[in-house]
């Protein structure tokens, strides 16, 4: 991982001149994107690239607009009619604000995890095979096959094998939350929306979900929102951090933790230790 | 100060506690005197048969017409009602949730559907039942039970549902579900002991009625075998023998009454096991 992190943040001379974007390819790119509600700019004028199978770290105070951000993403900005989206988001080669696209296919290319778990209300084997049904998966091995490897992958096989069938209510926070991103898992999307997932759990779930963050962050772009700020210097590859629905200052972890260039960041991180 | 603090105090509690106690008690007294009154003909005849003579005059036989017919036009009309009211409590809730002022309105219009007294649901089923050229049937019945308590399923269903969380709806959606999906899928399972505890209230609303089925399911002594046939309730038959000079009548109405006192008591005791028991899996 460290390797991989160094060479794209070592800008080599050779490609820092030709290739410099195309090494890092976006996976998501927002342009003049506005968020207004009834006399509230929620988000003002947003440009921002997400680098693709990294980890970008959302940071800012309560109500700079992070949770918003998130929810442009994959448009559940559209529960609120009070909320104007304008501007371009483009994932995957598709402007999904102006999309024909439906969007419900267009969320299945990402999953979401929330600050606190919502399982859904039925078996722990249900809740991961919901997902992969959604997605027309039919063969029943091929479910079964899946929600063990997803249930491994995030280290919940071993407590639930034995009650696969009983309702998923009955794990503990912790737990569902795993479940919850083992469901997100298993349908393979290419993009995770993290909202400040491990801020209802216990310090050992935490470091558990973080741990799984960092073993799957190659694969996968992660937009994830934090207030921790010594979990965003484990995991970041790329911070963002936004005022009153602004960013004012983004880069690698590296440059932006130890030489903030605002004094609003400096404030923040001061608070935030 | 503080002397008075305590004695309002007290006196407070004892009012409280006073009222809460007596309408149990009320209760318990209802219970008594048509279980009393009803007794000496709460006979296995009662439950099997149907009136001899005539339900007004004739002594003998039971009210199994009017068990029968009441079973018939509140379970058809509870049917109606869930096939209407599902749909419409999880639109509400999944389809409307983005347009809060619809959503408030049309609250606002169940609730006064639900409020409308019952003989006006009568009078409504019963002109529609002529325009529509049809007699005082079972079939007009069921229609006109299934109008008057569908805003019951409905509204006590949405209740429920929208106690569900909004984060619930958007992690559903978020895994890329339609709405439909949502809606029929999830949380119809989440505000599934709500559901049974809103068809059982609208189905004990149903069989409890006597207005909306004086004009349009009629009366008889038969039992109906067939929609476009009349049928006894219940609530009439208390209504009906009530009033009759002979005595062994008068007692077939206490019995009508007890019976449809114990079918209430089942229901909603089965309302309550039935919602713990599918509470299980539902997020909290
Ligand atoms: N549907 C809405 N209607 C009106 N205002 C909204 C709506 N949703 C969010 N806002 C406002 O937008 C601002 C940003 O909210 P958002 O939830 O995105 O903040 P956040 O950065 O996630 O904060 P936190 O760290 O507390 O989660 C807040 O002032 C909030 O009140
Ligand atoms: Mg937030």
């Amino acid at each position: 991982m460290e390797l991989v992190q160094a060479k794209v943040m070592t800008p080599s001379p050779l490609k820092a001149t030709r290739h410099e974007k195309a090494s890092v390819p976006s996976a998501i790119s927002i342009k003049n994107l506005d968020v207004h509600a009834p006399g509230h700019h929620i988000l003002k004028n947003i440009n921002l690239e997400i680098p693709k199978n990294k980890v970008t770290v959302l940071l800012g105070p309560s109500g700079c607009g992070k949770t918003t951000l998130l929810k442009s993403l994959n448009r559940l900005t559209d529960l609120y009619k009070e909320l104007n989206v304008t501007g371009t988001i483009n994932i995957d080669g598709d402007d999904i604000l102006n999309t024909r696209q439906n969007v419900a296919d267009l969320r299945q290319k990402m999953g979401l995890l929330s600050q606190r778990p919502y399982p859904l209300p039925m078996s722990i084997y249900k809740n991961v095979a919901y997902g992969l049904r959604l997605k027309g998966i039919k063969d029943k091995k091929l479910i079964a096959h899946n929600i063990e490897k997803n249930l491994r992958e995030v280290g919940l096989w071993d407590e639930v094998k034995d009650r696969l069938n009983t309702p998923a209510n009955n794990l503990s926070i912790g737990q569902q939350q795993r479940l919850c991103l083992a469901r997100g898992l298993a349908v393979k999307p290419l993009i995770i929306l993290a909202d400040e997932p491990t801020s209802a759990l216990d310090p050992m779930s935490s470091s558990t979900i973080e741990k799984l963050f960092r073993e799957i962050k190659s694969h996968y772009t992660i937009v994830l929102v934090t207030h921790i700020l010594r979990q965003a210097k484990r995991l970041a590859d790329n911070v963002v951090f936004m005022y009153y629905g602004e960013i004012i200052e983004q880069g690698a972890p590296d440059d932006i933790f130890k030489n903030p260039k605002t004094e609003k960041l400096r404030q923040y991180m001061l608070e935030g230790n | 100060m503080k002397q008075a603090k305590l004695i309002e105090e007290k006196i407070f509690k004892s009012l409280s506690g006073i009222a809460t106690y007596s309408l149990i008690a009320i209760l318990a007294f209802i219970i008594v005197v048509i279980f009393v009154k009803g007794f000496n003909a709460l006979s296995f005849d009662m439950i099997t048969k149907t009136p001899k003579g005539g339900y007004y005059y004739g002594g003998e036989g039971g009210v199994l017409n009017a068990i029968i017919g009441s079973l018939y036009i509140a379970l058809g009309a509870t049917l109606i009602a869930v096939l209407i009211g599902v749909p419409a409590a999880l639109f509400i809730n999944v389809h409307l949730v983005r347009h809060k002022k619809t959503q408030t309105t049309v609250r606002y219009f169940l609730d006064a559907l639900w409020g409308i007294p019952s003989i006006v649901y009568g009078a409504f089923g019963f002109t529609l039942m002529l325009y529509l050229g049809m007699n005082a049937s079972l079939l007009a019945g069921i229609i006109t039970v299934a109008l008057l308590i569908a805003p019951i399923v409905v509204r006590t269903f949405d209740e429920v549902l929208s106690k569900i969380p909004i984060g619930m709806q958007e992690s559903v959606l978020a895994m890329g579900s339609t709405k439909t999906e949502t809606a029929f899928k999830i949380m119809l399972k989440q505000g599934f002991p709500g559901l049974i505890t809103a068809i059982l209230l609208a189905f004990g609303r149903g069989i409890g009625d006597a207005a909306s089925v004086l004009f349009t399911a009629g009366y008889t002594d038969l039992i109906p075998v067939n929609l476009d046939e009349p049928a006894a309730t219940l609530p009439l038959a208390i209504f009906f023998q009530l009033s009759s000079p002979i005595p062994e009548v008068r007692e077939r109405a206490y019995a009508a009454a007890a019976i449809l006192t114990i079918i209430i008591l089942i229901i909603s005791l089965s309302a309550r096991a039935l919602s713990r028991r599918y509470s299980k899996t539902i997020i909290k």
